[in-house]
């Protein structure tokens, strides 16, 4: 059974966890650079971006994670986790992982009376659209030719990516019952992706 | 693009989960506490050791406060309106306030009914003492909850009694047979419908929160052990002799609560915690948690 880890410094892991261990595999929360051993793949959730990096270098976990990212591990982060992956962030005081190559803007849309819901069209899950989420959300300014963008808001802002075997994804599928997204992830994960 | 929804209110709370809401009154205390990982702060004009020292009538902060607050720092901004106070509640919507705190540590603005939350686009957190209280807030639209403890008296012990009368109430109404569920809500004071939804899920429809009383790392993680999902640190952390490093210490034990190594060592040279208060000592009449119902 694949062993996937969910950062845990501060957020809404719980809810990846859940969803991950309805999908048969073995999730566990990592709150310090020893829990990553033995990992098939990462997920850093939702929550808010500057207490989970803060909480990172804290505990030495950047490092780790950044190495991880180099050699090709799959990691998939929603909206703080999509920040934290980013090479370069606008509003942002902290250095990022800079684990993808994109720029992202953080609370782009604004403050919280902002956020929204909306359905989202995403080819590599096909139809239907996705019930996304979005809280005082990120959204992608720009990408490297290595990533490919996989969902935009009809506006044409992108709102998901992927590179290699990393996925960023602005909104919050754990605060869903749609399990399509995280299947997605683990299909990269056993090599199938 | 729905705003405003259900489910975007809920989701914020659900992102805050697992870090500290610290109170500042100005925007250097914003970003000391942005740096020192808060998940949010609470925009006040005093802190409620303050509060309850000059005593008066307590009410919704400056505009002005506020506004410079959301300029100094990135995360969310909350502030606090009176209990009933729909008013003070529409204005700090539309300062753009993140989250509102219908909060017991003002003056209430009236005794017999809270704000209707649900006519809100921002998402309302309210206090509670047990678990009638707490869905009662729920069913009013709250999208999230924090016990009340006794603010302002940097004493913990207000604060275990409610996350416990909350938590123990829950584990009942888990393991009742349904058919006493009705009987229950009816004791409770709480609609049958969201006794029903303890009673399948075990917890709080929305998250659930301890405020009231956290002065050290070690009271935050007894907090988040009995069933909090997160901590508001009030006078705490700028009633301390080192602000700083008490409210980096609070994230840490927050963050690492079940892990009493690294709550020692984050216990380590933090100077004075802010000054406590035997709750036995407070009159009756000035004690903040039997505000509201």
């Amino acid at each position: 059974m694949k062993k996937i880890g969910v950062l845990a410094q501060q957020g809404a892991f719980v809810e990846h966890i859940a969803l991950l261990r309805r999908l048969e595999v073995e999730a566990f929360p990592v709150r310090v650079a020893k829990e990553l051993d033995g990992l098939d793949g990462l997920i850093i959730p939702g929550g808010e971006s500057s207490s989970i990096g803060i909480l990172m270098k804290e505990y030495d976990l950047v490092e780790p994670v950044r190495r991880l990212a180099k050699r090709g591990f799959p990691i998939m982060g929603t909206c703080a986790g999509m920040i934290l992956m980013a090479k370069r962030i606008s509003g942002w005081h902290l250095e990022p992982l800079g684990a993808m190559d994109m720029d992202v803007r953080r609370n782009a849309f604004g403050r919280q009376v902002d956020s929204f819901e909306t359905a989202l069209e995403i080819p590599v899950i096909g139809k239907p659209p996705f019930h996304a989420v979005f809280i005082r959300a990120p959204y992608i300014e720009k990408v490297g030719d290595g990533v490919d963008i996989l969902a935009r808001l009809p506006n044409g802002i992108g709102v998901a990516a992927r590179e290699g075997s990393m996925v960023a994804l602005a909104f919050h599928p754990e605060l869903t019952n749609d399990l399509r997204l995280h299947s997605y992830f683990l299909d990269i994960v056993c090599g199938k992706g | 693009m729905d705003k405003g929804t259900w489910t975007v209110k809920c989701g914020l709370a659900q992102m805050l989960k697992g870090g500290v809401i610290m109170d500042v009154v100005t925007p250097e205390h914003a970003k000391i506490s942005e740096e020192a990982g808060a998940c949010a702060v609470m925009a006040l004009e005093r802190v409620p050791a303050d509060i309850r020292d000059e005593g008066g009538v307590a009410r919704m902060a400056d505009p002005t406060v506020i506004e410079a607050i959301k300029e100094a720092v990135s995360i969310p901004v909350m502030a606090k309106c009176r209990i009933g106070h729909f008013v003070e509640a529409q204005a700090l919507e539309a300062l753009g306030v993140d989250f509102l705190d219908e909060s017991e540590v003002l003056t209430p603005a009236d005794e017999s009914h809270h704000i209707w939350k649900h006519d809100f686009k921002v998402p309302f957190v309210c206090g509670c003492r047990d678990l009638g209280e707490a869905l009662r807030r729920i069913a009013e639209g709250a999208a999230m909850i924090r016990t009340k403890g006794e603010a302002g008296t940097g004493n913990i012990v207000e604060a275990v009694r409610h996350m416990r009368a909350v938590m123990d109430e829950m584990r009942k109404i888990q393991s009742m047979p349904t058919d006493e569920l009705t009987a229950e809500a009816k004791a409770l004071g709480a609609p049958l419908e969201l006794v029903v939804e303890v009673h399948k899920t075990g917890k709080l429809p929305v998250v659930n929160f301890a405020a009231g009383g956290i002065a050290t790392p070690a009271d935050a993680a007894l907090m988040m052990q009995l069933g909090a999902e997160g901590v508001f640190v009030g006078s705490g952390i700028f009633k301390s002799s080192d602000p700083e490093q008490m409210a980096r210490a609070i994230v840490k034990a927050t963050t690492h609560y079940r892990d009493p190594e690294i709550i020692a060592e984050v216990s380590k040279g933090l100077g004075a915690a802010m000054p406590g208060i035997d709750i036995k000592t407070i009159p009756q009449d000035e004690l903040l948690a039997p505000r509201g119902w």
